[in-house]
């Protein structure tokens, strides 16, 4: 700031009630609307310590003071933006009808082998199902699947066109860094130092999760539309197979569904948090 | 990327992000009240009005060789109460009703008249299972020709001497794979695959494809409450493969 700027400042806040009334109005007008979180935030907070800090305008700023303001500042990362925190809790619970109400649908015929002789593979209890009969859990099934549908869609559409797919998405150099990571959480192996705001392990999770989505939803699409889909049907090797297909996509997602609680749980409230806010206090990463 | 915030600008920005959660929050909340029975209600209705737009008239249900065909004693017998209503078959005679230029009383000999088609196509059931089925039979496009029915007309209901009824839209009715079926693996229907005449459309679950055919009818307006049998138990209407 030059002392020019500084001098113009002071000017205004001296005699406030020099300026007409028309100019005012337009002040508020400008100050309507909020700022967004990410860019503005930070740069409004430094100009508040500094107002805060109670320095006449042509003094150099008090250096302890300064510092000892931004030593109460908390490192925070906007970790989550708002479609991504939206679409996970679709997901959540879609998903959560989706298992339920599917498997109360696999009970209807717990087999993957002929219908004649028909042999049990899987004998689902009732209580882990949605929908109460067959026709309900259908119901359940082709109401939710479109949530499901849509939110996947959303989610890769805003993660490819924002680039914040950069984050999560497990590329070749990641490989490396997984094994690491694997044995500090089932071996107590030391702890690898964070680099970013997933782990190779978390990222490889969570790819594969959306792969394991992927799979349902086209594998789901043939067994609802198996005439209309055929040539899907086909790349699944028909419809018998692709009942099964779709039966693996869902361990692969129930697969995650534990490990990905007991992290939440281990890690706190700040962690679970953040996919509510978007704000991680304290990271554990630098950058 | 990280920022340094003021421990209570870091809540308030917190507090308002959390707040642009709510629409999940109303919607986790209507999923799992008492609204749940109406929301599925409409999903169903959506999913029904999804499934006739992904309808092609005109594609194809994958046929199969003579070889892949499962026996005849491996096609499983399904009914929703008697399996054998004890159609006197000699008697029979399918009434047929409705927006026709004919209607009146039509013998199986008339049906099987018409260009006889034969296929081998998968059975689904909506249980899961499936079977691949050798079937014969006229279409049913042929059929409604023969007693003049008004094609524009949106639906075709049957009623069946087992008390079971079904109505399908007219787009599936008109297809080239949908069949009145008289005949399965080369031999008259049994009694307890629904002689002397059922539907055979493999576009639709097997629910839809009455057996002992009675009466048709076609007709622009279903009764809300008698669409189907499962389906005013609530399985969806469209039923489309």
């Amino acid at each position: 700031m030059s002392n020019e700027d500084k001098n113009e400042k002071s000017d205004q806040e001296r005699n406030p009630e020099d300026r007409k009334p028309e100019d005012r109005t337009e002040e508020k007008k400008q100050a309507a609307p909020e700022p967004e979180p990410v860019p503005v935030a930070a740069p409004s907070v430094v100009e508040k310590t500094e107002v805060k800090a109670g320095t006449a305008p042509d003094q150099e700023p008090d250096q302890p003071a300064e510092e000892a303001k931004r030593a109460e500042l908390v490192r925070a990362a906007y970790e989550h933006p708002l479609p991504i925190r939206m679409t996970h809790w679709v997901h959540a619970i879609s998903l959560f009808v989706m298992v339920t109400s599917g498997l109360r649908i696999f009970r209807a015929f717990p087999s993957f082998g002929p219908k004649i002789p028909e042999k049990v593979l899987l004998e689902v209890p009732k209580s882990l199902t949605l929908g109460g009969w067959l026709g309900g859990a259908l119901q359940w099934h082709f109401t939710f699947m479109w949530l499901f549908a849509a939110s996947g869609l959303l989610y890769v559409a805003y993660q490819v066109t924002s680039g914040h797919y950069r984050t999560v998405l497990f590329t070749p150099r990641d490989v490396p860094g997984v094994w690491p990571m694997a044995r500090h959480y089932f071996f107590f192996g030391p702890k690898p130092a964070a680099t970013g705001q997933y782990n190779p392990l978390q990222k490889l999770a969570y790819c594969s999760t959306i792969g394991f989505g992927l799979l349902s939803l086209l594998t789901g699409m043939v067994l609802y539309k198996p005439a209309q889909f055929s040539w899907l049907a086909f790349l699944f090797g028909g419809f018998h197979l692709t009942r099964i297909w779709h039966f693996a996509a869902m361990c692969g997602l129930l697969a995650f569904i534990p490990g990905h609680l007991i992290m939440v749980l281990l890690h706190g409230w700040s962690n679970f948090f953040s996919m509510l806010s978007g704000w991680k206090r304290e990271p554990e990463y630098q950058e | 990327m990280i920022t340094r915030l003021e421990s209570k600008e870091l809540k308030r920005q917190s507090r308002r992000q959390l707040l642009k959660l709510a629409p999940v929050a109303a919607l986790g909340a209507f999923a799992f009240l008492e609204v749940g029975d109406r929301l599925v209600a409409a999903g169903v209705r959506f999913s029904d009005w999804a499934s006739g737009e992904l309808f092609r008239s005109q594609h194809l249900a994958q046929t199969f060789s003579n070889s892949e065909v499962v026996p005849f004693t491996k096609f499983p017998y399904n009914g929703y109460d008697v399996l054998d209503p004890k159609v006197d078959l000699d008697k029979w005679t399918l009434t047929v009703e409705g927006d026709v230029r004919h209607p009146g009383e039509y013998t199986l000999a008339q049906v099987r008249a018409l260009p006889k088609i034969s296929q081998n196509t998968r059975h689904i059931c909506v249980e899961g299972w499936d079977v691949i089925g050798s079937f014969g039979g006229a279409r049913i496009s042929d059929f409604l020709k023969l007693v003049g029915a008004n094609t524009s007309a949106r639906f075709l209901e049957v009623e069946c001497a087992d008390d079971y009824y079904e109505s399908i839209d007219m787009a599936s009715a008109l297809h080239p794979q949908s069949l009145m079926c008289y005949e399965m693996y080369g031999a008259p229907l049994d009694r307890k695959h629904g002689a002397p005449l059922r539907l055979q459309m493999p576009t639709k679950l097997g629910y839809k494809q009455a057996k002992y055919l009675d009466t048709v009818r076609v007709t622009s307006v279903l009764k809300p409450d008698k669409t189907g049998y499962w389906e005013d138990q609530g399985y969806s209407w469209f039923g489309g493969l």
